[in-house]
């Protein structure tokens, strides 16, 4: 858990985060959301003191982090950033190892670590660990940045637009990646975007940030139907808002358990708008809808969607 | 029907030069030619005093070696018109090295053949057509290294190779008869003793600069506040010219000895090896300096800020990150500071600190063109030994932190 209460921050004269509380249960996916500028990334690095907070005080697990050693605060947080930042004269094995090193870490530990991260990333351990980051696809290396941050099992993931400079495709893939790794390690994670799709596609909840403060604090849902200012209402757009709702609510909500239909099942965790999206391409007005093992559980149609 | 070769071929640069696939080896050729035609392959002067009469290749050489420059000549610029291919560029590599190394040998040959007729006091000289010759001969070879796109290997067997035959022929003895040999031969050891003293001097002052200018760059580098006043200082001391500044230096030199006469048993003086390293050491701070600076300011802040989230300490940092990924360009810089103060070196001995200038500058009081070029050529190979030993390890050193 991370508490976050009345803190300040200044560049020269302007407040960049402007007396902000925030409180992330244990567990959580948090999105902090905003246009450039609007201290998303500061609030970020304050927590793991890469920036100082000039007041309030932040405290993960209930300790207060000015009380922790910068260095050994952040070899407890996981941190995965834009340009990634991997070490290109290290191997994959080396960069993911990183901290575990730091940690000192004995080497067998650290490399059925490696192994398992990268299987967890679906990243073929013998045929990555020995490549350089340069030998990498953009896609694969922001994994292997994101498998360096889960390297030393923190209890927190701090995230800054990690995937804002790969391809829309692989930003796809990357996003439903880390929904699932979420949900397999129950991580805190904190995630800075200025990407409305993908604050609603992973966040469990959205922090809406305007001039260094919280503009609203919600799930994805409450966001788009009860935007709390014009602002937040402009910010997650009137148009296409019908998709966007669309895009947080999953097929579970709506299948008919037990009835079937024709055709390639989609899973119970597929976004409806993804569904309208294979009605329209399938040229069909019902789909069949299968569990996490493939097993047919019910079916879904099109009218669901819109109920 | 197959029409699609007839458009892989590739167009000539120039409409006027159609059919010629490699410029460059048919400007050499013509280049040589000229020079051949032209001036004088070796010199023939009856004593060391009196400039020498040229002699052509055609009238100094040998029917056999003739032939043969003649035939490796005439190959090379038909190699110009061949569609360019792997073997065709290892072709021109071996006739050009076999050139090299006739023209060589033709020079050694022309030598002893000329002063067979027994005055003693007779010297051959290297004219300028063999140096255009040799020089031509050694820019093809290159040139055709870098098309094949040559790895260090290749680039190191082919020195070798040059460097092997070279020995060889001198061991055969076939050069005796030039003055060059002859000058070497009367200053065997003053000669080993210059260019282990040239070799010290470079060393210490290489040494020296990286020792005080390392810290310096990384500390412009950390505090970007200290570049201009640090800059500003080493580009003025750049601009002085390497004679003024060892004259420059025997004044407060001199002065510190007279003041301190204890320092004198250490060797500094007011010339000497002393103001010689440490004008050196000034000229070799600016690439240092200024290569660390660049090399660390030029290491991606991502990845520093990626260090930094991850808990890693500033001296962390600094070793494992900072540090080898700027190793290539703190090589480089070290590069430029070796070749540099191998050639400025020469210019020391005007002081009285020894080395090749030694014989640069006895031969340039002599007029004696040879005992100018002992102290010359080896300066040049001892550079482009240094350059490509350096660029050898750079290459290693980037490879292994290939981006």
């Amino acid at each position: 858990m991370i508490e976050i209460e009345d803190v300040t921050k200044f560049y020269g004269d302007r407040r960049v985060v402007d007396c902000l509380s925030l409180t992330v249960p244990a567990g959580d996916f948090c999105v902090l959301l905003g246009s450039s500028g609007c201290g998303k990334s500061t609030t970020l690095k304050m927590i793991n003191r890469l920036i100082a907070a000039d007041a309030g005080t932040i405290r993960i697990a209930g300790e207060d982090i000015a009380t922790i050693p910068a260095e050994a605060l952040r070899r407890r947080i996981g941190y995965a950033i834009q340009s990634i930042g991997l070490f290109p004269h290290w191997t994959v094995e080396d960069n993911i190892a990183a901290v575990p090193r730091l940690l000192k870490w004995p080497r067998a530990r650290r490399d059925d670590r490696v192994t398992e991260l990268l299987e967890m990333f679906r990243l073929s351990p013998e045929i990555y660990r020995r490549k350089y980051p340069h030998q990498l696809s953009g896609g694969e290396q922001q994994r292997v940045g994101v498998a360096r941050a889960l390297a030393a099992d923190p209890e927190l993931l701090l995230m800054d637009e990690p995937f804002g400079a790969v391809d829309p495709l692989t930003r796809d893939d990357l996003q439903t990646e880390l929904a699932r790794i979420h949900r397999a390690t129950k991580k805190t994670i904190v995630f800075v975007t200025h990407d409305i799709e993908e604050a609603l596609r992973l966040a469990m909840q959205i922090a809406v940030m305007q001039d260094g403060r919280i503009a609203q604090l919600g799930a994805p849902l409450d966001i788009l139907q009860h935007p709390a200012s014009d602002f937040v209402a402009d910010f997650v757009g009137r148009q296409g808002i019908g998709l966007k709702l669309l895009s947080v609510r999953r097929v579970a909500d709506r299948m008919r358990p037990g009835e079937t239909a024709e055709g390639e099942p989609l899973s119970l965790d597929t976004s409806l708008r993804d569904a309208l999206s294979a009605m329209t391409t399938r040229r069909t007005d019902r789909l069949p809808v299968c569990d996490t093992t493939g097993r047919r559980v019910g079916a879904i149609a099109l009218g669901d969607l819109v109920r | 029907m197959n029409l699609e070769p007839s458009l892989a071929v590739r167009r000539p640069a120039f409409p006027l030069l159609l059919g010629v696939h490699n410029q460059v080896l048919l400007v050499l050729v013509v280049i040589a030619l000229a020079a051949v035609a032209s001036s004088g392959f070796v010199g023939d002067a009856p004593n060391r005093l009196v400039s020498g009469r040229p002699i052509s290749l055609w009238s100094a050489a040998d029917p056999i070696t003739k032939a043969g420059v003649a035939l490796l000549g005439a190959a090379l610029s038909a190699t110009c018109f061949v569609r360019p291919s792997k073997s065709l560029h290892c072709t021109v590599v071996v006739l050009a090295a076999a050139l090299l190394l006739l023209v060589l040998a033709a020079a050694g040959q022309a030598a002893s053949h000329l002063t067979q007729s027994g005055r003693l006091a007779a010297r051959i000289s290297l004219g300028p057509a063999f140096w255009v010759l040799a020089t031509c001969a050694a820019l093809a070879l290159a040139d055709a290294l870098q098309r094949l796109n040559a790895g260090l290997i290749a680039q190191l067997f082919a020195v070798i190779g040059i460097a092997a035959g070279a020995v060889l022929l001198a061991a055969s003895g076939i050069f005796d008869a030039l003055s060059l040999t002859q000058e070497f031969a009367t200053h065997r050891q003053a000669f080993s003793d210059a260019i282990t003293r040239h070799m010290a001097l470079v060393g210490a002052s290489v040494a020296l600069a990286t020792a005080i200018g390392f810290p310096l760059g990384v500390a412009a580098a950390k505090r970007p506040g200290l570049q201009n006043p640090v800059f500003a200082v080493l580009n003025i001391l750049q601009t002085i010219p390497s004679i003024a500044l060892f004259g420059l230096l025997i004044w407060p030199l001199s002065a510190l000895v007279a003041g301190v006469p204890r320092l004198a048993q250490f060797g500094v003086g007011g010339i000497g090896v002393a103001p010689a390293i440490i004008a050196l050491v000034l000229y070799s701070l600016l690439p240092v300096v200024r290569n660390t600076s660049v090399g660390l300011a030029g290491v991606d802040s991502a990845v520093i800020e990626a260090g930094r989230g991850m808990g890693m300490g500033a001296g962390q940092i600094f070793r494992q990150i900072e540090l080898p990924l700027a190793l290539p360009v703190l090589l480089a810089g070290l590069r430029i500071v070796i070749v540099q103060a191998i050639g400025l070196a020469v210019v020391a001995a005007l002081i009285g600190a020894g080395g090749l200038g030694t014989f640069v500058f006895e031969g340039l009081g002599q007029y004696a063109v040879d005992l100018v070029l002992l102290g010359a050529l080896p300066a040049i190979f001892l550079a482009l030994l240094a350059d490509f030993t350096l660029q050898i390890i750079t290459t290693m050193v980037s490879r292994r932190l290939a981006r």
